[in-house]
């Protein structure tokens, strides 16, 4: 290798720290958190089951089971079908969800004691989802532009060396001001989120744990646990049988699939 | 011939999924039985009616899929004991179906329900269905319809077409029974336009599709009316009785939403033509949701809906030119309770329907729903008149297995 190749390779690393330096808090959020979708960009379809543990301050539980379809979308939010299987009374209920950056997200949802085909009102972002501690927001597709972002420090986590991000919502009707989030400088998963109400107080943490890679490529958490620090009450999530590259397509994802859903 | 028709459709239900290949899924039951009690606070028009109704009802579903989840079958029966009234204790298939589905079709033949409307306050354009009256005065249960029906999706919508070879008579309360009209309907003398009867073929089309914020669908319906005329008769004690008379009809109905943000913007409409003349009728209106009321994690709905019907009081139905405010509570909790209250006023005849329902889950298998309707200073022109003094509490207690 002559001296002069040398000098030109050495160049760029020379200069890295003073475009770090030159990148502002907020550009640095940003970037982080495209890394992260550009991550899980290319996964095509998948489908996941769950089951979510609702706990309350007295420490009663109950459960539901929801299997989960998803596709992926280019150049827009995910395609994806929520079918219910518990708790009993509304087995077989199911929800279809085009979701959209900045725009609210189409949904329809499937009531089969009446086999009516309900569309719905996206505007309720901040409420419960099956009356779990878990918001809609929490649960709908992360796109890059639904925040604002802004690194706030390094620190560990799990273990591992994270970014603490500050997001701050950019669509309407959200419950929070804003979120912080941990992410690891590993893999660019998140390892945890905690959330300010309205008002700007603490209201929830979440944490991620037990992730596992699919395809060499994708990273899913196992269990996710959100604690409401102002009512005591908490729920779980508990993912299995991830399954990527399943063959689904957009006839997966219209009101006639929403129908025969079970 | 009901009873033989059934029968065959039964026997046919144990042949369906053997016939299957062998590589067939597991099979599986669900479903919910209930116990319902109704109390009608004032007391009968007739003396052989009564105050206090108790009745209980099981409604099973089988289900079963195989070639990859392509093929399925599904067998909802549903039966009611009534305590009061004999013609409620009745049982029906809701569901005998088996359904093929290929890239961009499906193939469902048997018996089956479905929805076709967005509004709440009547369900103009859901015709496919005969109601099944007597479970409830809402028009919302219905009996199975026996079809072949095949559903394409292009990019251009969603098109279904259906053959409906068999006619389901309305059901409608006995002479002991609450909530009828005077004189009572005898259902044994149904009769109808059509020399075929109840085997006239009808067919039906719809067109649907989403396009961003709309949803529009539009169908046509061509056969038996599902809602029978009345002549006066009698039945074979010499009772005077009404005799409901189902003429042959064409329906062309058209239903759309608009769902902006927290608005849903609704209108039904359709045009019918039976017995040489033509009418129209459409309901219209919006729901609105506030959401998370007052810092709780409560959303209410504002439902507000107009219809109208151009045969005007001539209309056999009670909805001629009416106003539907509605108040929906969903209070999002751990036990999903929902609570709905409306009043549909008679806007020349200033007489009102109260109606409220409202439900929760109980334990994590149970679910109770209370229920309640009330007529008020109903005048003696008007389709409701002979409900005046049945207004009713209802609950119900439900397990689902």
């Amino acid at each position: 290798m002559t001296r002069l190749k040398q000098i030109i390779l050495t160049l760029p690393l020379l200069l890295l720290p003073l475009t770090a330096m030159a990148q502002t808090p907020e550009e640095k959020g940003l970037a982080i958190a495209r890394e992260v979708d550009q991550r899980d960009n290319g996964f095509q379809d998948s489908t996941a089951k769950m089951t979510m543990t609702l706990k309350n301050r007295a420490g009663q539980e109950s459960f539901r089971y929801i299997r989960f379809k998803t596709l992926e979308v280019e150049g827009d939010g995910d395609k994806s079908l929520s079918i219910f299987d518990k708790p009993r009374d509304i087995k077989g209920t199911a929800m279809l969800t085009f979701s959209h950056a900045t725009k609210p997200d189409d949904q329809w949802m499937y009531l089969p004691a009446l086999k009516r085909v309900k569309r719905i009102s996206s505007r309720n972002k901040s409420g419960p989802f099956m009356g779990s501690e878990f918001a809609f927001e929490d649960l709908g597709s992360q796109e890059v532009e639904k925040y604002h972002y802004k690194w706030l420090r390094d620190e560990p986590c799990n273990g591992l060396d994270c970014f603490v991000v500050e997001r701050r919502p950019a669509y309407e009707h959200s419950g929070y001001t804003r979120q912080e989030v941990w992410i690891d400088k590993e893999a660019y998963r998140v390892q945890k989120a905690v959330y300010y109400d309205r008002k700007n107080s603490l209201l929830k943490s979440q944490t991620f744990s037990g992730y596992k890679q699919y395809l060499n490529k994708f990273w899913r958490t196992t269990t996710m646990e959100m604690v409401n620090h102002q009512t005591g009450k908490s729920t779980q999530l508990l993912w299995e049988d991830y399954q990527f590259r399943v063959g689904l397509d957009s006839n997966d994802f219209n009101r006639n699939s929403l129908k025969r859903a079970r | 011939m009901k009873t033989a028709f059934f029968i065959l459709l039964t026997s046919l239900s144990l042949l369906l999924p053997t016939a299957g290949p062998l590589q067939a899924g597991e099979g599986e039951w669900s479903g919910h039985m209930a116990t319902q009690l109704r109390l009608f606070p004032e007391s009968p028009l007739s003396s052989q009616q009564g105050d206090l109704q108790l009745s209980v009802s099981f409604q099973p579903e089988y289900y079963q899929s195989w070639d990859e989840g392509n093929q399925s079958f599904a067998f909802v029966p549903f039966i009611r004991l009534d305590s009061m009234d004999s013609e409620r204790s009745h049982w029906d298939i809701r569901e005998l179906t088996w359904m093929m589905v290929g890239d961009n079709w499906e193939l469902r033949t048997g018996i089956r329900k479905l929805y076709w409307g967005v509004t709440e306050s009547q369900h103009l354009v859901d015709i496919i269905n005969q109601t099944d009256g007597i479970e409830s005065i809402d028009g919302e249960k219905k009996l199975g319809q026996p079809m072949i029906n095949l559903s394409l999706t292009y990019d251009i919508g969603t098109l279904d077409f259906f053959l409906l070879p068999y006619f389901r008579e309305r059901t409608y309360p006995g002479q002991k029974g609450r909530l009828r009209s005077t004189p009572w309907v005898d259902t044994d003398q149904a009769r109808y336009e059509s020399s075929a009867k109840a085997y006239h073929l009808d067919w039906a089309a719809r067109w649907f599709k989403s396009l961003g914020d709309w949803d529009v669908g539009l169908s046509h319906f061509s056969g038996t009316s599902r809602s029978p005329t009345f002549v006066a008769g009698n039945n074979s004690s010499g009772n005077s009785v009404l005799l409901p008379y189902y003429p042959l009809m064409e329906q062309t109905g058209l239903d759309l939403q608009v769902t902006k943000e927290a608005w849903l913007w609704k209108l039904e409409a359709i045009s019918s033509r039976s017995q040489g003349s033509r009418y129209s009728a459409m309901t219209g209106g919006f729901e609105y949701t506030f959401v998370g009321v007052m810092n709780s994690d409560s959303d209410v709905g504002l439902i507000a809906e107009y219809l109208f019907d151009d045969r005007g009081e001539r209309a056999p139905t009670p909805m001629e030119s009416d106003i539907m405010i509605g108040l929906r509570l969903a209070m999002n909790d751990v036990n999903s309770t929902d609570f709905l209250i409306g009043t549909i006023v008679d806007i020349n005849q200033h007489h009102l329907m109260v109606s409220m329902e409202g439900s929760r889950r109980v334990m994590s298998n149970w679910k109770l729903s209370v229920e309640g309707r009330f007529f008020v200073n109903t005048p003696a022109e008007d389709t409701l008149y002979s409900l005046r003094r049945d207004s009713f509490f209802q609950v119900e207690l439900a397990r689902y297995f």
